[in-house]
């Protein structure tokens, strides 16, 4: 790791990264972009409004800007789904941790028939939701729903974000909805979502489903469709934040995927 | 003294769940003619889980809700038309749209320990020049104190009245009332206090009484009791009880009554009673709304639907978790099959 760059000086962050005897410092941007040596990625996990601001500084630096807030000034990675195709692009968004947690399941589905809608729900627990995700709930679900259209492959689609406060906390769950064909192949759509769930488990482990996906019959209130809903769980390592904040795991280990992957193909390249 | 109390009519919402969310416009003209010609002064019209809430999760509205929005702004001469929206589900955008059909009360609802991601949509609401209400849902699971210090945070978020919500039926006489007093303590001197009552425990009148006598001005009813569980505090008893009482609400009791026993009532699935599974939420302290996903998944995964609704009341499960109800019926299944 080149560096841990914050803009507070009393962050526990930083604190906790010069222990591990990682570079950190309080300067932010123009501190990083005062070394000699830059680094090639960049992970920023600040605001949208930093976001905005500091992107065209990382393009002229040439770092690649990996974004983990709401900004999305570059296009959306889900890394099981899209990363090859972004590859040389200096600037990949996030989207959001149900949008990691959902759209890989969205677009196993979408692989295999047409899914003329698709919707989410994403429960997380109450003390996992920080002030920036309560101050703009609507950025979470209009974010999240355009990225099961642009990546999870679907027509439309929905997103739905329950906070719970129960005690002990709540691990995140995550229940994906599918439209689909009246005639569609459900043996191939499990196939799918059972190849789709050991993917997304391979960079973060406490990724599971609940149990087989449940297909149901078409119905006329469902403008004849018929469905297909996969239930997740998204239990964090407990590393560091404790193993209900899934939402919050499963964020950073989807940008560290990204950041491996181009790490690697780069190395190769 | 009890002031004049303002009743908020929700059978085009919350009747909504009863409904399986499937009102005709017909309906909907038919049922706001009613009321407004009896003199009722608010009438809330939206999806069940409100603007946005058409889906697989919560079940598919059969008319858009703003063309049922628009209707029911057509056919008003002197009533408001609120709409519902739930931070998380709906968003401004939708709340724009309702106002732009002509809906003028935005009611904002979050589960009672979560005020704090209504901010957004109160600040939008107020600027579109709407009245505000806030709706804190499943106010039994927080202390009266706990609660009044949300009903602050919608307040000084733009909120212009907030509501206990008894969304599961489950508070007993004193608890809503003590915490309505909280909440007068806490808020009444920036804004009003609401109720809104379920019969799971066939409560919902005696609750909106002792609100209304400990200083909530406003109150909420459904005609024929038609919403979630075992429905609301019916409209039409309301207005007759509080006229025996002698406190003014502006309705018209004969009006409401016909609009009920006329209106309404030829429509009705079936009428709201406080069954097995509608008194088990009372109970249990869960959600109304998912009575009807409960019976459907019982139906679905042959598991009773009242021992599903006691697993979801024990994992605590907030409103707007409609898919755990499918999640929980899945493993009521395994449980049986490792018995077996």
């Amino acid at each position: 790791m080149h560096s841990v760059v914050g803009v507070d000086p009393a962050s526990e962050g930083l604190a906790r990264a010069r222990t591990l005897g990682v570079p950190a410092s309080a300067g932010g941007l123009d501190w990083l972009l005062s070394l000699q040596n830059l680094p090639d990625l960049v992970f920023e996990a600040t605001s949208a409004k930093a976001h905005l601001a500091n992107a065209p500084r990382y393009r002229e630096a040439g770092i690649t800007a990996i974004d983990l807030t709401p900004a999305a000034v570059g296009p959306y990675v889900c890394p099981p789904v899209n990363l090859h195709d972004l590859s040389a692009v200096p600037n990949l968004n996030m989207i959001t941790c149900g949008g990691q947690a959902t759209i890989p399941i969205v677009h196993a589905v979408s692989t295999i028939v047409p899914v003329p809608y698709a919707e989410i729900v994403a429960s997380i627990a109450s003390r996992s939701a920080g002030p920036g995700t309560r101050a703009n709930i609507d950025e979470f679900t209009q974010t999240t729903a355009r990225a099961i259209e642009h990546v999870g492959g679907a027509s439309r689609g929905k997103a739905i974000i329950i906070l719970n406060p129960v005690a002990p906390p709540m691990i995140m769950r995550d229940t994906v909805f599918c439209a689909i064909p009246p005639d569609a192949d459900t043996k191939a759509i499990a196939a799918s979502v059972h190849r789709m769930v050991a993917r997304v488990a391979a960079y973060v482990p406490g990724y599971t489903l609940r149990a087989e996906p449940q297909f149901d019959d078409p119905r006329e209130a469902w403008n004849g469709w018929g469905r297909v809903a996969v239930f997740l769980e998204v239990r964090g390592n407990g590393d560091y934040l404790p193993a209900w904040a899934g939402n919050l795991d499963i964020m950073t280990a989807a940008a560290a995927q990204v950041g491996e992957q181009l790490a690697q193909e780069r190395a190769a390249a | 003294m009890t002031s004049k109390i303002r009743i908020t009519d929700s059978t085009l919402r919350d009747g909504s769940h009863a409904m399986a969310h499937r009102f005709t416009e017909e309906q909907v003209r038919g049922v706001v003619h009613a009321l407004d010609r009896a003199g009722v002064e608010v009438i809330e019209v939206s999806h069940g889980d409100g603007l946005g809430g058409s889906s697989f999760n919560y079940g598919f509205s059969l008319e858009d809700d703003v063309k049922l929005v628009a209707a029911a702004v057509d056919e008003a001469k002197s009533a408001k038309i609120a709409v519902l929206l739930l931070p998380g589900l709906g968003t401004v955008e939708d709340l724009k749209l309702a106002r732009d059909a002509g809906a003028s009360v935005a009611r904002i609802a979050t589960h009672c320990t979560e005020a704090d991601v209504s901010l957004q949509h109160f600040a939008a609401a107020r600027q579109l020049g709407m009245e505000t209400v806030g709706f804190l849902m499943l106010s039994h699971r927080i202390a009266p104190a706990a609660l009044a210090a949300q009903a602050r945070i919608m307040v000084d978020g733009g909120a212009q009245c907030v509501y206990v919500v008894d969304s599961a039926g489950a508070l007993v006489l004193g608890e809503a009332q003590e915490r309505i007093s909280a909440l007068v303590a806490e808020i009444g001197s920036d804004a009003q206090v609401g109720f809104h009552g379920h019969q799971n425990l066939s409560l919902g009148i005696a609750n909106s009484v002792l609100a209304a006598q400990n200083g909530a001005t406003q109150i909420d009813g459904a005609l024929c009791a038609l919403g979630a569980g075992a429905g609301n505090a019916p409209t039409e008893v309301l207005a007759a009880t509080f006229d025996r009482l002698g406190i003014p609400t502006g309705v018209n009791v004969q009006g409401v009554l016909a609009a009920a026993e006329d209106v309404a009532k030829p429509f009705l699935p079936r009428l709201p009673f406080a069954d097995r599974s509608a008194i088990t939420q009372g109970h249990a302290g869960v959600y109304s709304s998912f009575l009807l996903h409960a019976e459907r998944a019982a139906e679905r995964y042959d598991v009773p639907a009242h021992e599903i609704l006691q697993r979801v009341g024990q994992a605590g499960y907030v409103g707007g978790q409609e898919d755990m109800i499918i999640d929980v019926a899945i493993q009521l299944v395994a449980e049986r099959d490792r018995a077996h």
